[in-house]
Order: structure tokens, then sequence, then C-alpha cells
């Protein structure tokens, strides 16, 4: 690296005391602050007087007879409760009652949209494949809502069976997971062979989405169940090496939020009526339909690493 | 006759489904929830779609409550002594 300024006028500027900081080399506070050595916490009282004291502050806060507020909370909880859940029934009663009668000729089901979408599909998406068409470009914000659904399922998993990294290592010895990868011949001759085979089938089904049947969903399936199997033949140690938590917060936030810029901004173009800038290309080719290749890729990403990740978090409890 | 054996199905999926929100247990709303689903895949086939009873039984009844015993396993909310406990209790 190459500095216009000489060593001696680099040391004064804010940029080298930054990287300074950030090293972690100089600490700003010595000698500009008094600093005095850390005491220790002490707690005259014994575990079983903490523990008997947190107990009688409990009954003290959660004791209905004397507070009276918490009282008053919890019958009008109850009753609230009650009048929402009838609402919800009514209300799902109510739009039951009015649905259109089966076999009647002016029902939803006999509109133009599905002869438009036929018919334009082609020209407005650029997909060969209509299905494809329609859920990636038609419906394009509908699809980004079923991978958010698979971006919470995830969170929610995490928030319930996810260890620290160290814990799960302790733990390693006490449970039956220190005999693993069990290092069994069949399982790993055939896991070297199947792999490759499932990973490259997956990406074909997933870039080929807007041609022939597949796309996002069923090709992510298949590289999850592929990571599923690699896991099992050689164990986590070794997948960690190229699919760790961190390869995992990174690649999946990137895929949702690129799919949430790229939809956004089609919709704001105003998706068919209006120049977005995006070609179309010439149908059946590989580059072409314009956002449905891309939104493909980050849906089959979303989807690989929720089938991986279900699966970790359920056998390992961490990623 | 399957009129009113789908009236009984159905008094029995209500219940279920306010059984599981008041069980205080979560291994027994778990063990409810099962039977919602089994019930739910009957009405399927009288409502003449054996696939979707099929895939009810599969799912619902089968891999659903699978994942639920292990997420219970696993957080600590069934324990061996869990029995003896209760009854000390």
């Amino acid at each position: 690296m190459s500095r216009l300024k000489n060593d001696e006028e680099y040391k004064k500027t804010r940029a080298f005391r930054f990287f300074r900081w950030m090293k972690g080399e100089k600490d700003p506070y010595l000698d500009e602050v008094e600093m005095q050595p850390g005491v220790p916490f002490q707690d005259s009282r014994t575990v079983n007087e903490i523990l008997m004291e947190e107990q009688e502050t409990l009954e003290k806060v959660y004791n209905t007879a004397s507070n009276r507020w918490l009282r008053r909370f919890k019958q009008l909880y109850n009753v609230l409760s009650v009048v929402f859940s009838l609402a919800l029934a009514a209300v799902m009663l109510y739009m039951v009652a009015k649905l259109p009668t089966a076999g009647t000729v002016d029902r939803p089901v006999n509109n133009e949209v599905s002869k438009v979408y036929i018919e334009n599909g082609i020209q407005d998406t650029g997909a060969v494949n209509i299905v494809t068409g329609m859920i990636l470009n038609y419906r394009a914000f509908d699809t980004f809502g079923e991978t958010c659904v698979l971006f919470i399922a995830t969170t929610c998993v995490m928030i319930l069976l996810m260890k620290e990294e160290e814990k799960i290592r302790a733990d390693q010895t006490l449970n039956d997971r220190r005999f693993e990868p069990k290092n069994d011949v069949i399982l790993q001759k055939v896991a070297f062979i199947l792999v490759p085979i499932v990973f490259i089938f997956g990406i074909y089904v997933i870039l080929n989405g807007h041609l022939s049947p597949g796309g996002g969903f069923s090709g992510g399936a298949m590289i999850g169940a592929g990571m599923i199997l690699y896991v099992s033949a050689y164990g986590f140690d070794k997948m960690q090496k190229f699919f760790n938590e961190h390869t995992y917060k990174v690649v999946k936030v990137a895929a949702l939020c690129t799919y949430c810029v790229v939809i956004t901004y089609y919709l704001f173009m105003g998706a068919n009526d209006f120049d977005n800038h995006i070609p179309l290309g010439v149908p059946g080719m590989i580059f072409s339909s314009g956002i449905i290749l891309w939104l493909n890729i980050f849906v089959g990403i979303e989807v690989a690493c929720t089938m991986y990740a279900f699966y970790a978090l359920f056998r390992r409890g961490g990623l | 006759m399957m009129e009113y054996f789908m009236y009984v199905l159905l008094f029995f999926l209500v219940v279920c489904a306010l059984a599981v929100s008041f069980t205080k247990s979560l291994l027994n709303a778990v063990l409810v929830f099962m039977s919602y689903s089994l019930i739910m895949s009957i009405i399927w086939i009288l409502l003449e779609s054996p696939d979707l009873a099929i895939t009810e039984a599969a799912v619902g009844a089968g891999v659903t409550s699978i994942l639920f015993f292990i997420t219970l396993k696993k957080i600590e909310a069934i324990r061996k002594g869990h029995k003896d406990e209760q009854t000390e209790k």
C-alpha cells in the first residue's frame, strides 16, 4: 500500500487513529482517565437465601388477592380473548357464507384472468413455463410473502432450539453425538458419488425454472436434501468448513433482501406496462425472462438454507 | 346414517380444537392435536378428497407431532420423572 504522506504526517491524521483504534493497539482512555482495578461482586447471602427471596418476590407480585390491578387485568384479558375468538369465528363464518356457489357461470374461476395469462404469458414475462411466469412475475409479491414465511419459520426454530457453539461442544462428551460421524463406509461412498449429482441437478432445476417444470422451490429442496445427505455421512465438522452459521446468516439475509429490492423496483416501475429497463430476452434461452431467473435463484437459496437449518437445528441445536 | 357420523366427527373436531388451547400440559396438547389431525383426515375422505386425507394423516398427525415431541424434549418440557413430580404435587 502506498501513501501520499510520509509516516510523520500520517500519524497525525484521523485515519491513522481510527485504524489504530480498530486494531485495538492503543486504549483511547489510557493516560486520559484514572483507571481503578475492578472489584469482584460479593454477596453475603447464600444460594438458598437468594432463591427464597426470589420466590417471595414472585409470590408478592403475582398474588391476585392483594394486587387489585393484576386481578382486574386478568379478568379483562379473559373476557377480551373470548370476545376476540368469537369475533374471528364470526368473521370467518360470514366469509364462508358469502362464497360464490359452485357450478354457476359467473364464478371467479370462469373469469378472463386465466385466459389472459395463457395468451399473453410469454409476451409479458418472457418465460416459456407459464406457471413460473405467473408465480414469479404476475404474483411475485405473493411469492415474496412465501419466502418470508420460510425465513420467519427458521428464525422461530432458532429462538427455541439454538444453543451456543461452546455449549454444544461441551455437551458432546455427555450424549451419543460423540460417536458422530459414524464413518460408515457404504454411506460415505454413496454420498461421495451422489452429493455432487444432487447439487448439480438442483442447480439445473433452479436455472431452468422458466423453461421447464421446476424452479426455486423444488431445486432448493434438492440442494437442501444434498446438504443433509452430506452432513449425515461426513458429520458437522466437515460441513462447517464451507457452511457455518456466519455463511448461513450472510447468504440467507442477502438473498431475502435482494429479492425484496428487485421485486420492489419491478413493482414500483409498473411491472409490464412501463419501461423498466429489464430486458426480457429471447424466450427459450437461459438468460431470458427478465427478473424471473434471478428471483428463482434467490428463492432456491432460501429454500436450501431452510431445509438444512431445520435438520441441523433439530439434530444438533446449532448450524 | 353418514350424515350423523359427519356431525359426530365435526363435534369432536371442535372439542379437540378447544381442548388443545385449554390443556395445561404441553405433551397432552400435542396428543390432542394429533387426534384433531386424524379426525380431520377422516372428514377429508368423507368430502371425497383422499389426496388431502393422506397428506393430513402423514403430515398433520405424523411429521408435525414428531417435530413437536423433539422440540419438547430439546427444551426439556418432557422429563423422565415428570409423572412422579406431578403426583408429588
